[in-house]
């Protein structure tokens, strides 16, 4: 991974003040994400659902956050939101300063979605070079990106195959390579490591954690996992359903460098604690000592 | 949604039976036809690929064996069915003008097939881009595809004159439409959410959503279209020519030969015509194989 093409750094301590009450100028610029009051209601045949209400949530850029909460509590809608997938029913969100549309005009943020979305027909490589063909990048600078790309996520070998030759976690490092191509300055992931092998996912969490700090990327990552939420992220957010909100922002404070021995020491297994108390809603006040 | 599935049906309707629209499948006709699926699929015992290609084989060897008997060793056959021999004696004899006559037959099927296609493409992009036209286009298809062709042949033939081949071209060229277009309508239509979003995150333009996205997907709708249509179109192409026009091609010579009582010459002719079709057939049917190859994932 090369340079950062941006001139964001990343925020160095990171926690529920550092970006509480800033709307104005050039902070809002440096901030990834500001959601204030974000809600979404879908109508439905069957009545409105309410899939989102009240999020009070800031990225700082180069932050780490990972979404993490029961199924259906809202948190590919809040992605879809960011990405301008979908439009917020009411609230304020802002990407970099700017409405989500125009960040997404400006390809702002890469994108790894729950499936892999790969276009069939369309082999490895033509897949991770996607957003590059379509912003009229040139053929050479694209063939040494997407070799580049393919490295990273172990796929060097499988450039010339098809999706359907691939295993789903395969697809899935594709379609993370393709979030990757434009070296983006937030990266929004839902669930992209649901469908790996242990060992590979390891492998995976430790290179986004390193892209993230040397692209100086903001990342939103969706996951299931709690261990995988506290090794990768800055903050833990933690959300509940029906209506699906934010109940909890927790810091991890566990430092710029994640390496493995990070996942043997007692800090780790804190913070894993403090994020399950948090998702079953028991005694919060010992993890916010801490 | 609801209203163009419901005209989609009314379409369907209209053509007798599901045979115009197929769902594209991996692999296609052709892989189906070969027996290449597995032999355990669910709807109980498949025989073994062999089977499947010489089971037909030795029925065809049977009708042809039963058809000698009746005709050539009983002798209990009425004049105008001739015995099998008689008919392979006429086309070694007369195999330079019935290939003569078959090459205006495919040539008239081949061009009505293209132009039909070629419109069928055309609106049936212009319907998925704009929903009035849609709208519009619905009933007109519809109507069309309730239009016997056969009906209105003798005017399209007499429309264009009796040494103009552009009736009989008319006549496939409508007979193809329908096919493709109701096809290349449902494929438009057939993109995935998640591919849309991962378009529309990466900032692609209408153009690009199209060119990268909506006709890659479309294309086995298409391929399946035309192979449905490039059967009609023969069939079309020939019929039209027992309704007028230039003195040629097969249906002509089948119509000639069969009045005149020269049986085995008109068999002759319709083994002409059933090579063309074979031929349609086989070329579409590889076409539809190719585009159908990837499986969604
Ligand atoms: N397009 C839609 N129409 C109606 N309801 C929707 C739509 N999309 C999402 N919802 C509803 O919004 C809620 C949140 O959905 P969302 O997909 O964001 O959940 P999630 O947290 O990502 O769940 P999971 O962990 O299972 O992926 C769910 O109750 C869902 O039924
Ligand atoms: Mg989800």
């Amino acid at each position: 991974m090369s340079a950062p093409t941006t001139g964001s750094t990343p925020a160095a301590s990171t926690g529920l003040d550092s970006a509480g009450t800033d709307s104005t100028g050039a902070d809002s610029t440096s901030l990834a994400v500001r959601a204030a009051g974000v809600g979404k209601i879908f109508p439905t045949k069957t009545g409105d659902v309410v899939a989102l209400t009240g999020v009070e949530l800031t990225v700082a850029a180069g932050e780490f956050v990972s979404l993490i909460g029961p199924s259906g509590c809202g948190k590919s809608t809040l992605l879809r939101l960011i990405a301008d997938l979908d439009s917020t029913s009411s609230g304020e969100l802002q990407i970099f300063g700017k409405s989500a549309k125009q960040a997404r005009i400006d390809q702002d943020y890469g994108i790894a979605f729950q499936q892999a979305g790969l276009l069939p027909w369309r082999t490895v490589a033509g897949n991770i070079e996607l957003p590059l063909e379509l912003h009229g990048v040139a053929k050479e600078t694209r063939r040494a990106r997407v070799a580049e790309l393919a490295s990273l996520v172990g796929l060097s070998d499988f450039v010339d195959r098809y999706p359907d030759q691939l295993s789903g976690g395969m697809q899935q490092r594709v379609a993370i390579a393709r979030a990757l191509a434009e070296q983006p300055r937030l990266l929004l992931m839902d669930e992209p490591f649901g469908a790996l092998d242990e060992m590979t996912r390891e492998y995976l969490q430790g290179e986004l954690t390193r892209i993230a700090k040397d692209t100086g990327a903001a990342v939103v990552f969706v996951t299931h996992s709690i261990p995988e939420a506290v090794f990768l992220s800055d903050r833990v957010v933690v959300m509940s359903p029906r209506p699906g909100r934010i109940t909890e922002i927790l810091p991890t404070g566990l430092g710029d460098v994640r390496s493995e021995s990070l996942r043997e020491s007692p800090e780790y297994f804190e913070r894993v604690t403090a994020v399950r108390e948090a998702l079953h809603g028991s005694p919060v006040e010992r993890a916010n000592e801490r | 949604m609801t209203l163009r599935q419901a005209q989609d049906d009314a379409l369907r309707q209209a053509q007798d039976g599901a045979s115009i629209t197929e769902a594209p499948k991996p692999g296609g006709a052709m892989r189906q036809a070969r027996g290449g699926r597995s032999a355990y699929d669910g709807s109980g015992w498949t025989p073994p690929s062999w089977v499947r290609i010489v089971a037909p084989v030795v029925v065809g060897l049977v009708i042809l064996l039963l058809w000698i008997l009746v005709v050539d060793v009983l002798a209990i056959a009425p004049r105008a069915l001739p015995s099998p021999i008689a008919i392979l004696e006429q086309i070694a004899d007369h195999n330079d003008i019935i290939l003569e006559d078959m090459a205006i037959t495919a040539r008239n099927a081949l061009i009505g097939l293209a132009l039909g296609a070629i419109v069928a493409i055309l609106l049936g992009a212009l319907a998925s881009a704009f929903g009035p036209i849609d709208g519009m286009l619905a009933p007109l298809v519809s109507a069309i595809a309730v239009v016997p062709i056969v009906a209105i042949t003798p005017i399209l033939n007499t429309m264009f004159g009796a040494s103009s081949q552009f009736g009989r071209v008319a006549v496939a060229a409508i007979a193809s439409f329908v096919p493709v277009f109701v096809n290349v309508l449902r494929g438009l239509r057939q993109t995935r959410p998640v591919h849309r979003d991962v378009l529309r995150s990466a900032g692609a333009n209408g153009w690009q959503t199209f060119r990268v996205l909506t006709l890659p997907t479309a294309v086995p709708y298409l391929m399946t279209g035309l192979r449905i249509a490039s059967s009609i179109a023969v069939i079309a192409a020939l019929v039209a020519e027992y309704f007028g026009g230039p003195a040629d091609g097969i249906g002509t010579a089948i119509a000639t030969y069969a009045k005149s009582g020269r049986a085995a010459l008109a068999f002759a002719y319709v083994a002409g015509g059933i090579a063309i079709g074979l031929a349609f057939f086989l070329v579409t049917s590889l076409l539809e194989r190719i585009a159908t190859r990837r499986k969604p994932v």
